[in-house]
């Protein structure tokens, strides 16, 4: 084989990926699958290990050990990465001095991408008007923004954007939330780091969730959602009290809502139901609860949030 | 892909106004002490006294004419060698690059090429004007042409040391990614370790002297070999590029082996 050729395009692969600086174990044999045509978040609290996982996948920092693969291939085998691989990885990676055209520029002619193709990626994320000014003058939703042109500029079929919309306004968020959907729903791989979970819940199809380095969760964001097991039961009556003693009789536990609601976790609402009727008391209210992505996401990371870790992951 | 990554590297370094100002420092500054030299040299050349000057330019012509405003002015370039690569390491840039292009040795060729080419036009230039400004000067005292023996050698050796100068640079930056700490450490090599070294006596001191970087580079800008130097102009050029050649290629393993 003269040049090795992607068996799986657009499949992003970690295989027991670890990463240590000193003697942090920054990625701890992390291994997951990022598949085409929709959007993967990745989870994570901050100093979790994701913007370094992002790095590793993109051979800017080389792994103890394991592997990461783009359809099959390192990063550092593609012969034209721009052509395969946008990555949005720091909105700081641009030199201040250089104007956005030409920071485009420089990259584009790496790869014999045409300068007409840098103007139609700085016309897709509005920086047209700004174009050949300084980007030391840009402000961080400005440079996110560029960083997304620069990863858009070969076409490629996969996309890592870590942390995309750090800095940008609200109707950033909601462009390039809908930006990410479109890409994925044209068949592209989309991977998105995040440390918003309650915008995971609304972008992402399927998560990769880790903590501390280490994989905690890969599923759909449905199931991630369901299968936390802190389930609970919302339920009105005029009667707590004798509600209260009949739940904790049966094993259930009880607490207390901001608006006076009790919220019953360990019996499911049929259960509670029957419970109510045998007593002959009323219910006003009896409702199943999922739990919010918050939510199951803080309950499978408790303990593995890295305290005193301020830098942003 | 190489034309691509000349390309890429030339659009890198015309897109950013210290290129521009490192240029022009540099020639003004070699252009303006050379004149000044030049001039006060030929105001006082009737005067009574000892001349060294007019003995030198006897014997080594090159040697005062490119030494008064290349002596400073190579700063400037050693500056703009080192900042090549540092910036893209103080403002993040070599990110989005090694994104683009993963093979980092490549990359560093290309910008070693493209450097080294805007580093040898502007050295051509500056070396020949402070050369012909210069001798028209001093022209009503000596006749110095580049027909005389060593003169040409000497002047477009000038030009070489000036060049291979400008990646020592780019290699001790790409060694050290810090721009301060780097600039600190070329200036140092060139111009503070030289004449502390030439200052301890005996022979073995006067041997890694004469095997420095710059004191064995420059000598290729001398138009005769001195009584003093340990290495003739050609062999000092040569053991200057093996420094460069040698720190090129530790800079090219570091930066295949270090995350960037």
């Amino acid at each position: 084989m003269l040049w090795p050729v992607a068996e799986a395009p657009g499949l992003i692969e970690a295989r027991e990926l670890t990463k240590r600086y000193g003697d942090k174990v920054a990625v701890d044999h992390l291994t997951f699958t990022v598949e085409p045509g929709r959007v993967t978040g990745f989870l994570g609290p901050n100093g979790a290990g994701k913007s370094t996982t992002m790095r590793l996948i993109c051979g800017l920092d080389r792994p103890n050990s394991g592997t990461a693969t783009i359809g099959g291939l390192a990063y550092a085998q593609l012969s034209k990465p721009l052509d395969t691989v946008g990555a949005l990885l720091e909105a700081r990676s641009v030199h201040p001095g250089r104007s956005a055209r030409n920071h485009l520029l420089y990259l584009a002619q790496t790869q014999g991408i045409p300068p007409k193709r840098v103007d139609e990626v700085l016309d897709l994320v509005g920086l047209k008007d700004v174009a050949r000014k300084r980007a030391g003058g840009f402000s961080l939703g400005m440079n996110q923004r560029l960083g997304i042109a620069a990863a858009m500029l070969g076409d490629p079929r996969v996309l890592l954007l870590d942390e995309p919309g750090n800095g940008l306004d609200p109707e950033g968020i909601r462009w390039v939330r809908n930006f990410m959907k479109t890409l994925a729903a044209e068949g592209r791989t989309v991977f998105v780091s995040s440390h918003l979970m309650s915008e995971m819940a609304v972008t992402a199809d399927h998560l990769v969730v880790i903590g501390k380095g280490a994989l905690i969760a890969e599923s759909s964001t449905e199931e991630f959602i369901e299968r936390s097991s802190e389930r609970s039961v919302l339920v009105r009556t005029p009667d707590q009290a004798r509600l209260r003693e009949l739940v904790i009789d049966e094993g259930g536990a009880v607490k207390q809502d901001e608006d006076g609601a009790m919220i019953v976790t360990g019996l499911p609402a049929p259960r509670i139901g029957e419970l109510a009727a045998g007593a002959s008391l009323v219910l006003h209210e009896l409702t199943p609860r999922l739990p919010s992505l918050e939510e199951a996401f803080m309950e499978l990371t408790a303990g593995s949030v890295e305290y005193g870790e301020t830098k942003a992951s | 892909m190489m034309g691509g990554l000349l390309s890429s590297e030339w659009t890198k370094i015309r897109s950013v106004r210290s290129t521009v100002w490192s240029l022009l420092a540099f020639v003004i500054v070699a252009i303006g002490f050379s004149t000044l030299v030049a001039a006060v040299v030929s105001n006082n050349w009737d005067k009574p006294g000892p001349h060294p000057n007019q003995i030198t330019l006897h014997t080594n012509p090159t040697a005062l004419i490119f030494g008064a405003g290349f002596g400073i002015g190579q700063l400037a370039l050693c500056v703009l060698g080192v900042i090549v690569i540092t910036s893209e390491y103080s403002t993040g840039a070599i990110r989005s690059s090694l994104l683009a292009v993963p093979r980092r040795i490549p990359m560093l060729a290309a910008k070693a090429v493209v450097f080294a080419v805007l580093d040898l036009v502007a050295s051509a230039i500056t070396v020949f004007a402070v050369f012909f400004i210069s001798t028209s000067i001093l022209s009503s005292h000596i006749s110095i042409t580049l027909s005389q023996p060593g003169v040409t050698r000497a002047t477009i050796g000038g030009i070489l040391y000036l060049t291979v100068l400008g990646l020592f640079s780019l290699a001790i930056g790409g060694l050290i990614r810090h721009t301060a700490g780097a600039i600190a450490t070329v200036i140092a090599l060139v111009l503070v370790v030289p004449p502390l070294i030439g200052l301890i006596p005996g022979t073995i001191a006067n041997h890694v002297h004469g095997y420095l970087p710059t004191t064995a580079g420059v000598l290729i800008g001398q138009t005769a070999q001195q009584p003093a130097d340990v290495l003739s102009p050609w062999q000092g050029f040569g053991v200057f590029c093996l420094w460069t050649v040698v720190l090129l290629g530790v800079c090219g393993y570091l930066l295949v082996r270090r995350d960037a």
